[in-house]
């Protein structure tokens, strides 16, 4: 078990949220979303460019900046 | 057209994405309208339909994850939901819309609603896709659970539309309010806490769910609006009831946590999830996701936007202004020449022409928009382009808006409406009117042909007019990137507003709630904008036309009339950039269109209207106007100059009008018009002045 950012992930990788960096109204928002503590979320694919990435979570799809995934903190297998 | 007090009022809400305007249109219509709050920029729809032989107000708010409120605009839900606003009145009940294929997430709101005590009736939309999403629905359960009915609808198949019509009925008629609380002590709290608050405050008094925002959204708008409110002595009330309550632990997390554990119990017992099936939309997917596959999609759509508003509108705009001439025509054969004639040919009916000639590029601007967004791929276009966006100053979502404004900036500023963050959305209002539209181009084309020399290069490959043009769309390109950043930099600090995208799956969209929200569009436009462009184009026309002089000459008219007393006054002001009093006042007079500026130049140096080659004469005399002194008035710095003037200046009412209507408040075009033209004023002095000495 390792700690990590979801922005570290590559495609196709998934982790377990472990908390976030910050407490804010983002994270909040985050956190409505279902991006609670506990919750599996998983990096679907990131755009050309490299950024945004689309993310997997409660089974819908998610798109959220490079900046904006450095907040969410994982614990991955491995 | 409020409506009478004792007529139900439905509120309806729920996420983006679930097809809530669909059901929105389905229920009501075209018996709708839209409006706005004061001080809000987001709009919502009113629209009215009958259940059981009664009329109720439909009111449909924005699409919301949840009632946390950052700004005004979130806030809105809260306040129409309490019967805060007046425009509204109290609600009767709230018809919440849950995506049936995604209940997990969708719940969070609509747990919020339940613990406001309104009679609520929830829509399942999307039901006809749960099979091939592999999920199964107990919905009888969910009722119970969630103890209000559950109506599973397909509205684009018209199943369940009577069913839910009945369920609302049912809910009219049983106005027992259910509430549903999952923090006691934090309602508890929040109710003292509201009756200590509103002990010592004029006017309406504060709600316990307006505290209970307050104290769980942290930093949020419903906090900055109670210490607003209260004073800031009321900031030691909140932190005081917050650790009471939170114990150490912060709220918002607390909320989400315990929300989301009613909600997993519920699915736990009403959702079963096996595998999905297969279909269209996994091969729709793999394409658009595809690295090179997906990228030429994207150009090829992008490439039909921009060539549809910019080309296809084309025929039907020339319609129009035909039309307009023919029944100038038609009136001048009946009512003769003369003032009466004029004010109707010039004033009205080119007024109203100048309104209508937007109408053709903003309805097809906007069904593409609607489509791209009731479909799921507008999620995706901004998905691929965000990043070079945002190299830019602005986001993905900001793409469209800035590719129409090539055409127009009034379609390109209303699209940005699509734009999620305020920020953003305002970067994109403001940079939005420096791209080069089309009503541009005739003034370059007539003064690149006029004063810059033709010269090729590379055996015709490089031409020293078309490098000029050119350059005149990058200096527009340049000055939309430019603002971009002044506004991300200096304007508009604040915290770091984040990006957050659902990206939805593709779904084919309702062409009658397409054209719903089309119309719904062009009724804005025309009653909101419309209006004070056409009283511009009026007041520019009366400014012109009187004093009236008899048997004189259209030119010698417009010298002796209010505009051109006005021209000659503030002539000074342009005389540095080489502008004699002509120019000013072609200037002036092309306020409410910049293409204007060719007619009444023509008009000012007697350009008889039914010259054959009336352009080419109206060149030949720019070319031999002089100054007092003799010298020119048309050099290439000065005829440069003009140019830079109009790829910068914001002469162009229609584009105020709109940056008014979305931004609802008079501040943001009155600034934009300055900065713009105080930018125009000074890229024509710094091309006159350098280039008059280069060339010296």
């Amino acid at each position: 078990m390792s700690i990590r950012t979801l922005a570290g992930l590559a495609p196709g990788e998934a982790g377990v949220i472990s908390g976030f960096t910050q407490m804010d109204g983002f994270t909040q928002r985050l956190m409505q979303l279902g991006l609670l503590e506990g919750t599996e979320v998983k990096v679907l694919r990131r755009a050309p460019t490299g950024d945004p990435l689309e993310v997997e979570v409660m089974g819908y799809a998610l798109s959220l900046r490079r900046e904006e995934a450095e907040l969410v903190l994982l614990e991955t297998q491995g | 057209m409020n409506a009478p007090a004792q007529q139900p009022v439905l509120v309806t809400l729920g996420n983006p994405n679930t097809g809530k305007s669909t059901l929105f249109n389905a229920l009501t219509g075209l018996k709708q309208k839209v409006g706005n709050f004061p001080g809000v920029t987001v709009e919502h729809l009113l629209g009215w339909t009958e259940i059981q032989g009664q009329q109720v107000t439909v009111v449909d708010l924005p699409g919301t994850y949840s009632l946390s409120a950052q700004s005004p605009d979130e806030i809105v839900a809260v306040d129409v939901l309490l019967g805060h606003r007046a425009e509204v009145g109290q609600p009767s009940m709230a018809l919440v819309v849950l995506d049936a294929t995604n209940l997990r997430r969708n719940l969070f709101l609509a747990s919020q609603v339940l613990e406001l005590g309104l009679p609520t009736v929830i829509a399942l939309t999307m039901s006809d896709m749960l099979t091939e999403s592999g999920v199964s629905l107990d919905v009888p359960a969910l009722e119970a659970l969630l103890e209000c009915p559950v109506v599973p609808v397909a509205v684009t198949k018209g199943q369940g539309v009577d069913q839910l019509k009945r369920a609302l009925a049912g809910a009219l008629d049983d106005l027992r309010p259910h509430p549903l609380v999952l923090n006691r002590p934090l309602r508890q709290a929040s109710a003292t806490l509201a009756a200590t608050l509103s002990a010592g405050l004029e006017g309406r008094a504060l709600h316990p769910v307006e505290v209970e925002r307050a104290l769980t959204d942290k930093g949020g708008y419903a906090e900055q609006r109670l210490l607003g409110r209260c004073g800031l002595a009321a900031a030691d009330a909140l932190a005081s009831t917050r650790q009471a309550v939170g114990q150490g632990r912060d709220l918002a997390t607390l909320e989400a946590r315990e929300r989301y554990l009613w909600i997993n119990r519920i699915v736990a017992q009403v959702e079963k999830r096996s595998p999905r099936q297969r279909t269209w939309r996994d091969g729709v997917d793999v394409l658009l996701n595809h690295p090179l596959y997906g990228a030429l999609f994207f150009l090829l759509a992008m490439a039909v936007v921009f060539q549809s508003v910019f080309a296809w509108a084309t025929p039907m705009m020339d319609a129009i202004d035909g039309a307009t001439a023919g029944l100038g025509e038609a009136i001048r054969d009946r009512v003769g020449e003369g003032l009466w004639a004029s004010f109707l040919i010039d004033g009205v009916i080119a007024g109203v022409g100048s309104v209508v000639i937007f109408l053709p590029q903003i309805l097809i601007l906007f069904a593409f928009i609607i489509v791209l967004e009731d479909s799921g791929y507008m999620s995706r276009a901004a998905f691929l382009v965000d990043r070079l966006m945002r190299w830019c100053g602005l986001s993905g979502q900001s793409f469209i808006p800035m590719l129409s404004s090539f055409a127009c900036a009034v379609p390109g500023i209303m699209g940005a409406r699509v734009i999620g963050n305020p920020r953003d959305r305002l970067a994109t209002i403001l940079a939005a009117p420096f791209m080069t539209c089309s009503a541009r181009l005739p003034v370059y084309t007539l003064l690149i042909s006029a004063f810059v020399p033709q010269k090729t290069w590379l055996g015709g490959l490089l031409n020293l007019q078309g490098l000029v043009l050119l350059a005149f769309y990058l200096l527009g390109l340049f000055g939309a990137v430019f603002t971009a950043f002044l506004i991300k930099r200096v304007l508009y600090r604040g915290p770091v507003t984040r990006f957050l995208l659902e990206m939805p799956p593709y779904r084919w969209p309702n062409l009658r709630s397409v054209l719903i929200k089309l119309l719904a569009r062009a009724g804005i436009f025309l009653r909101r904008a419309g209006t004070l462009i056409f009283l511009v184009a009026l007041l520019v026309w009366g400014l012109a036309s009187f004093p009236q002089r008899q048997d004189a000459s259209p030119t010698a008219q417009l010298e002796q009339s209010y505009l051109g007393q006005m021209s000659h006054q503030v002539a000074p002001v342009f005389a540095p950039l080489g502008w004699d009093w002509k120019v000013t006042a072609a200037v002036i007079a092309s306020f409410p269109a910049r293409e204007v500026v060719i007619a009444v130049l023509g008009t000012l140096y007697a350009v008889e209207a039914d010259d054959e080659n009336a352009e080419a004469s109206l060149v030949g005399r720019l070319r031999a106007s002089t100054h007092a002194d003799g010298s020119p008035v048309f050099t290439l710095p000065m005829a440069l100059g003009l140019m830079v003037f109009y790829a910068l200046c914001l002469q162009c009412i229609s584009t105020l009008a709109v940056i008014r209507r979305e931004t609802a408040s008079w501040r943001w075009p009155i600034l934009a018009w300055s900065y713009m033209t105080g930018l125009g004023y000074l890229g024509a002095l710094l091309c006159f002045r350098a280039g008059t000495a280069l060339m010296a």
